[in-house]
């Protein structure tokens, strides 16, 4: 069931995969703005850039925390791409972001502070949609499985439209776009100081932004689950997700967390009972 | 009959160290008694278990029934008087009219059923009443050990509290016998007996520093109790009356749902107020006055688990009926109100109240769905809560003397400060919310057993919800344990050695259980499943390999600090450029200089007490008194 070849596949590929995301992201956003953007490799320099420079920290259990971020972050990954169970995937996820907000809250800085609360607030917003969608799956497909899920024959989207628009929702919050940068942002004028990465520099701020990678693969590796059917749709679904995911995120203002939990909460609610309810009628519950 | 005597011995022996402590002259000798005879207890719970494994359920016969009972009855009448004498002392009428409908209905079956009921077997032991005796054996006796160090502090900080420590112990071991009493009781007099000695002992500790608040409190969980104790005597009455005298738990349990529906409705009843579940939380919140090893036996091993402990024995009644929904949906909800409160709570120990009721509430939903699912689930989470809901009142206990507060935002930086308690402090959170901790197993359990359920998906999106502030609130809380003030000094000093000896073993057992609980299941939890379901949960091989793989990798990472590494240069925090000293001060306007201090988020105008409380209390009364009217229709109705 747990294939460790895929893991190991995750672990090398991903943060190349990951960083040539974001460059794509930095280009079409230029586009967007009637810029000419930087290269794809962008990123790449940049994270090398920060690597070369001398690590100056607060304290210096934020280094071990960043560590312990990429490294769950890894192991996360590694056990969505090897198959492993969906729930689990995501509570490890959850263990990993821990591991940001302590290193934030561990600077004893006012805006890193602020910016661990903010990352809290965020979790508290996006974690029952994502709970909702793995619950969704295994509806759909009878198992929490990724390997299952992945090679279900059955067309989860048309099963689950309700979550997947709710995950989409979400996604933005877990991608880091505007509306919903609350925490930390990758533009310079909008966020608090840097928020939850003020206080992180150098390799260590490197490595945040290695496990951001690490993280956008995972996440659209969720989108595909929704297309497991047909490789082809899915590969070209994940596109239009992302572009679409970058397209909000020029288009918007940061809102308010308040709204962001709100929101989330409200669509989450909604569209779980609905669809879930829905599912549970189709196969005859009642 | 050799389990017999053991069974016997276990409920006895902590009433006979009860008595010695009493009357203990001398600090030392309390000590000795204490230490030596939590040994004994844990010692024999493991026995016992070696003992029993792989045998199923042993039921016990034989044993002088009818002479025990009628003295249990005088007993139990003898302390219906002393809280008559109490209330009317106190001038609280609602206990006084409480407990004068519970005796006179218990003295009407006593004169006029309890001859003609025979119990064949009065004493059993299964795998469940066997975790339940491990918590209480090892976990209760732990904490009584802990407080030998804390009482002594204790009074030394409260010099107008009187020195009554020879009751206090006393009342902690009559606790242990009882709930021994409780777990091995196939009679459900005797059931009932010992739930009202517990009621009296969670009483009288919750008043121990008799001010006015601990006084109001205590007969605060008094009439709750006791308003479930008059159900419990109702469900006897009943029994007696309708049941033909079936009076043993495993015939009511073999009886099926017809005439078993209304009396388990009832004792499901005193279960949720003994449980806290709302509308009767508040008791289990304002027993917070007590001293803290008490909230940490009420919370963890006793009181609050004699409530789940009789739900999740009652489950095959509760399984598919609409009785059943509504109490897990009183519990779903109690867990999903009682995690909001406590995002707004800044007292540590109002904080771990809260999670307990909510924690509890997902036990209490897991009971009411009732599948073997479901059950696998709420055992796994009675186990796990309460060896880390122990840890966390024992370290916040220990915290609180040192530093004198309670208030999580005066714990900032207690890893310099105090950093041995606070690595105790973090094991515990971690253990309540973080995978691959015994909590987060068993909250996967529940979303797998809610799933497979009719009707489940109401159950699992209050679930999602519900877990999502529950890494909300203890997050920040360990986020402000780990926040690194560089101008703190060590202030830990010598930890007493009782204290210290009973965190570390608690701490180990979080550990230790994480690692062991896939042999915890299939040797315990199985077979209970089996001999009650006909079905066994089990996770799969390749998930708790992966989840050992977290618990090593997180045991490897923080050890890798030690190792000797490349210092880095340090600066200061960034202060929107600010000139900042060291210790966070900085000099404002007028050349004030000021200190920077960090307070979490609480959320107050979203998850208020006030405002959820309100909600929380009207609608589990309102799905208490369907459920009741569904229990009473269902008899009525063919």
């Amino acid at each position: 069931m747990i294939n460790p070849a895929w893991a190991l596949v995750f672990a090398l590929v991903a943060p190349v995969a990951g960083g040539l995301v974001a460059g794509i992201d930095r280009k079409i956003t230029a586009h967007m703005q009637g810029r000419v953007g930087p290269s794809i490799f962008q990123p790449f320099y940049d994270v090398g850039k920060l690597f070369e420079k001398e690590q100056a920290v607060v304290n210096e259990t934020q280094t071990f925390y960043a560590i312990c971020y990429l490294v769950f972050m890894i192991f996360t990954g590694a056990l969505f791409f090897a198959g492993g169970d969906l729930l689990l995937v995501i509570f490890a996820l959850t263990l990993a972001q821990i591991f940001l907000v302590l290193g934030a809250f561990a600077a004893n800085s006012p805006y890193s502070y602020v910016g661990a609360e903010r990352e809290l607030l965020q979790i508290l917003a996006y974690e029952p949609m994502v709970i909702l969608t793995a619950v969704g799956m295994f509806v759909a497909t009878k198992s929490f499985n990724v390997s299952d899920i992945a090679a279900s024959a059955s067309p989860v989207i048309l099963l689950l439209p309700g979550i997947f628009l709710g995950f989409l929702y979400v996604l933005t919050i877990k991608l880091r776009k505007s509306p919903f940068d609350i925490s930390t942002s990758h533009h310079a004028h909008q966020e608090i100081v840097k928020g939850v990465t003020t206080e992180f520099s150098g390799p260590s701020l490197g490595l945040i932004e290695v496990t951001h990678w690490y993280e956008v693969v995972l996440l659209l590796g969720f989108v595909y689950l929704f297309f497991g059917f047909s490789p082809l749709i899915a590969a070209l679904a994940v596109a239009v997700v992302y572009i679409l995911e970058i397209l909000v995120d020029n288009t918007n203002a940061r809102v308010r967390w308040q709204l962001a939990v709100r929101s989330s909460w409200l669509i989450a609610a909604v569209v779980g009972l609905v669809n879930l309810a829905g599912l549970y009628v189709l196969s005859g519950g009642i | 009959m050799q389990l017999a005597q053991l069974l016997v011995f276990l409920i006895l022996f902590p009433l006979i160290t009860a008595v010695f402590v009493l009357f203990a002259r001398k600090g030392l000798e309390r000590g000795l008694i204490v230490k030596l005879s939590a040994l004994a207890i844990g010692v024999i719970t493991v026995g016992l278990l070696l003992m029993t494994v792989d045998k199923g359920a042993l039921q016990v016969q034989g044993l002088p029934g009818e002479p025990v009972t009628l003295l249990m009855f005088v007993v139990e009448m003898l302390i219906a008087v002393f809280i008559l004498y109490l209330g009317i002392v106190h001038r609280k009428w609602l206990v006084v009219a409480l407990i004068l409908i519970q005796s006179a209905m218990m003295l009407y079956f006593e004169l006029v059923y309890a001859g003609s009921i025979e119990v064949a077997s009065n004493l059993f032991i299964d795998e469940f009443s066997n975790i339940m005796a491990l918590i209480i054996g090892i976990i209760g006796s732990l904490i009584c050990v802990y407080s030998l160090g804390y009482m002594k502090f204790f009074h030394e900080q409260h010099p107008e509290v009187k020195d009554r420590q020879n009751v206090f112990f006393f009342m902690m071991f009559v606790f242990l016998a009882a709930m021994f009493g409780l777990v091995f009781s196939n009679n459900i007099i005797w059931v009932y007996f010992f739930w009202e000695v517990t009621t009296l002992c969670s009483f009288i500790l919750i008043g121990y520093t008799k001010t006015e608040e601990a006084t109001t409190n205590a007969f605060n969980a008094l009439w709750m109790n006791l308003l479930g104790g008059v159900a419990f005597a109702g469900a006897i009455l009943y029994l007696a009356v309708l049941g033909n005298g079936m009076l043993g738990l495993s015939d009511l349990l073999a009886s099926g749902k017809v005439i078993a529906l209304v009396p388990a409705t009832l004792i499901g009843f005193a279960g949720l107020t003994k449980a806290a579940q709302m509308p009767f939380s508040s008791w289990l919140v304002g027993a917070m006055v007590a001293p803290t090893p008490v909230s940490a036996l009420l919370h963890s091993s006793t009181m609050v688990k004699a409530g789940v402990y009789i739900l999740v024995r009652l489950a095959p009644v509760f399984q598919a009926t609409f009785t059943g929904y509504m109490l897990a949906l009183v519990g779903a909800l109690t867990f999903l109100i009682a995690s909001g409160i406590a995002i707004s709570q800044s007292n540590a120990k109002r904080v771990l109240a809260y999670s307990t009721i909510a924690n509890l509430g997902l036990i209490v939903a897991c009971a009411g769905i009732g599948t073997y699912e479901a059950i696998w689930a709420a055992v796994l989470l009675i186990v796990f809560h309460a060896i880390s809901k122990s840890l966390l009142f024992l370290a916040v206990g220990t915290v609180e003397h040192r530093i004198r507060s309670r208030d999580i935002d005066d714990m900032t930086g207690l890893i310099i400060r105090m950093p041995k308690i606070a690595a105790m402090m973090v094991i515990g959170i971690a253990g309540m919310f973080l995978a691959p901790f015994g909590m987060l197993i068993s909250k996967w359990a529940a979303i797998r057993a809610f799933i497979d359920a009719p009707y489940g998906f109401v159950f699992v999106i209050i679930l999602a919800f519900g877990s999502a502030i529950t890494v909300f609130f203890w997050a920040k809380w360990m986020g402000k344990i780990l926040t690194v003030t560089t101008d703190s000094k060590n202030i830990e000093g010598e930890v007493d050695r009782h204290e210290w000896a009973v965190l570390t073993c608690l701490a180990g057992l979080s550990f230790i259980t994480t690692f062991v609980f896939p042999v915890l299941s299939t040797k315990l939890l199985e077979p209970f499943l089996l001999a009650n379901y006909g079905h066994v949960a089990l996770l799969s091989q390749d998930n708790i390999l992966i989840m050992m793989m977290m618990l090593v990798l997180l045991v490897i990472l923080p050890a890798s600090t030690l190792l000797p590494g490349r210092r880095h240069r340090h600066v200061s925090p960034y202060m929107g450029g600010r000139t900042t000293t060291q210790d966070m001060r900085f000099s404002g306007s007028l050349g004030i200089q000021k200190k920077t201090v960090l307070s979490n988020y609480y959320l107050t105008d979203y998850f208020g007490e006030a405002k959820l409380r309100v909600w929380g209390i009207w609608l589990c009364s309102a799905l208490i008194g369907i459920m009741a009217v569904a229990a009473a229709l269902r008899e009525v109705l063919p």
